[in-house]
């Protein structure tokens, strides 16, 4: 494959599924699986942290899901993919050795350049985890472009913990922070636990010097926003990633649009500044 | 060799941070300092509400205890935070567990010697709870969130 990409854009015919054989399955937590992926064109597919995939499972449909990989590793393309609708349903039962259709990749990726010189920090919880692998990864590979490195993460509990291997590594790094917290725990735990905002609080940021990268819920982006206000960092510098229901992946059809943007294209990252007003407007 | 009293690690506590010094000297009169080893409790629900606590140093699992199994550890509050209200209104009884999630270094102020100087000291009472209201509300307000984020969210295997 191509690996580390250098520049983004839409691939040559976006409409167009290439065939791609499920190398391997991974269960992660309950209702959350990994697919790695090989092309059987034998081609590369360069993509950039924060795209994602329309994945085409043939005969029963299409669904848009983020690459969660590291973008530097060529030999596999990497999905998480949760258990929400009929199609992922089929995707669960579906084995090592079967063939999908992929499109893509689409959507503004995460603009690490934008983190250069600063701390930065991750927010995410449950599986937001997915899309920003990609770019910690990247960072990761970039670590002397960036001050402190945080990561807060939540969870609902302690036994769907997603990718609890690489909070393990990343821990064990001495030059990262990462902060777990889950919203209820057996007694006797001696983790943190309350929401990802209340870890965003006690974390080490200045907020002047800090970008923050932030992965929730469309119902939850803005607290944890908010969050970061608390400590000082400022919407300019908050990078969110949000998710409609994206078909087309090119702004065609209309089915993601967020007020005068379409998520597929315009997004799925955005500024927070650029899309803030958005967020007290009901029923956008 | 100076013995210094609690006054300054009450005083460089937040909780208390730009507090008049002649008030936060009536405060250190009803205070003590602590330590739990992991695990110990400092307080239990149902138990009297005789306390509150600075926490200095470490980790308090707020544990709610649920019949019929074993209790749930439902929040944690760190260093530079405070643990318990109760104290303050009736019944006077704590309404969940506290426990010790590593070592933590706490300075205990006794309720009952606090709410006394409060009411004989109306502009006392005023400041501690205008500094106890700003994190009654966070707190609940988190906690309301917390219940959007479980309602939206989606959990394992939904």
């Amino acid at each position: 494959m191509d690996g580390h990409p250098l520049s983004h854009g839409l691939p040559p015919d976006p409409m167009l599924p290439r065939q791609f054989r499920i190398a391997k399955v991974k269960a992660e937590v309950p209702g959350v699986f990994t697919w790695h992926l090989t092309p059987l064109d034998g081609g590369g597919f360069a993509y950039q942290a924060g795209q994602f995939n329309m994945l085409y499972v043939f005969g029963v449909g299409e669904v848009p899901i983020s690459i969660s990989g590291d973008p530097r590793d060529g030999s596999k393309l990497i999905h998480t993919i949760r258990v929400a609708g009929s199609v992922t349903k089929v995707m669960a039962k579906m084995k090592a050795g079967e063939v999908v259709g992929v499109r893509g990749p689409f959507g503004r990726p995460w603009p690490i350049e934008a983190a250069y010189g600063s701390d930065v920090i991750f927010v995410t919880g449950t599986i937001g985890l997915a899309p920003l692998r990609p770019l910690i990864h990247e960072v990761l590979h970039q670590r002397e472009q960036f001050g402190k490195v945080v990561i807060c993460y939540g969870s609902r509990g302690t036994g769907d913990i997603l990718y609890e291997d690489d909070l393990h590594h990343w821990r064990g790094r001495f030059d990262v922070n990462v902060h777990v917290t889950v919203h209820s725990a057996p007694a006797g735990y001696r983790g943190r636990v309350g929401s990802v905002a209340a870890a965003v609080r006690v974390a080490r940021i200045t907020g002047d010097s800090t970008t923050a990268f932030v992965c929730r819920s469309e119902s939850m982006t803005k607290p944890a926003v908010d969050a970061l206000h608390e400590r000082g960092v400022t919407s300019d510098r908050i990078w969110v990633t949000l998710e409609r229901n994206m078909r087309c992946g090119v702004g065609l059809c209309g089915h993601c649009q967020f007020g005068p943007t379409f998520m597929c294209k315009d997004g799925p990252v955005y500024r927070f500044d650029e899309i803030e007003p958005l967020f007290s407007v009901r029923e956008v | 060799m100076k013995i210094e009293g609690l006054g300054p690690l009450v005083a460089e506590h937040p909780f208390f941070a730009g507090m008049d010094p002649a008030a936060l000297e009536i405060v250190v009169g009803c205070c003590a300092n602590e330590v739990f080893k992991p695990g110990a409790y400092l307080y239990r629900q149902g138990e009297p509400a005789d306390k509150f606590y600075l926490v200095r140093d470490g980790l308090v699992a707020i544990e709610i205890y649920v019949p019929g199994r074993p209790p749930i550890a439902v929040e944690t509050v760190e260093a530079g935070e405070i643990i318990g209200w109760s104290w303050l209104t009736p019944p006077f009884k704590w309404s969940n567990d506290a426990r010790a999630a590593d070592t933590v270094r706490a300075i205990s102020i006794d309720g009952a010697c606090l709410r006394t100087k409060m009411e004989n000291d109306r502009t006392l009472g005023y400041e501690i709870y205008k500094r106890f209201m700003p994190i009654m509300a966070r707190r609940l307000l988190q906690n309301r969130i917390r219940i959007v984020e479980l309602a939206t969210e989606p959990g394992g295997g939904e």
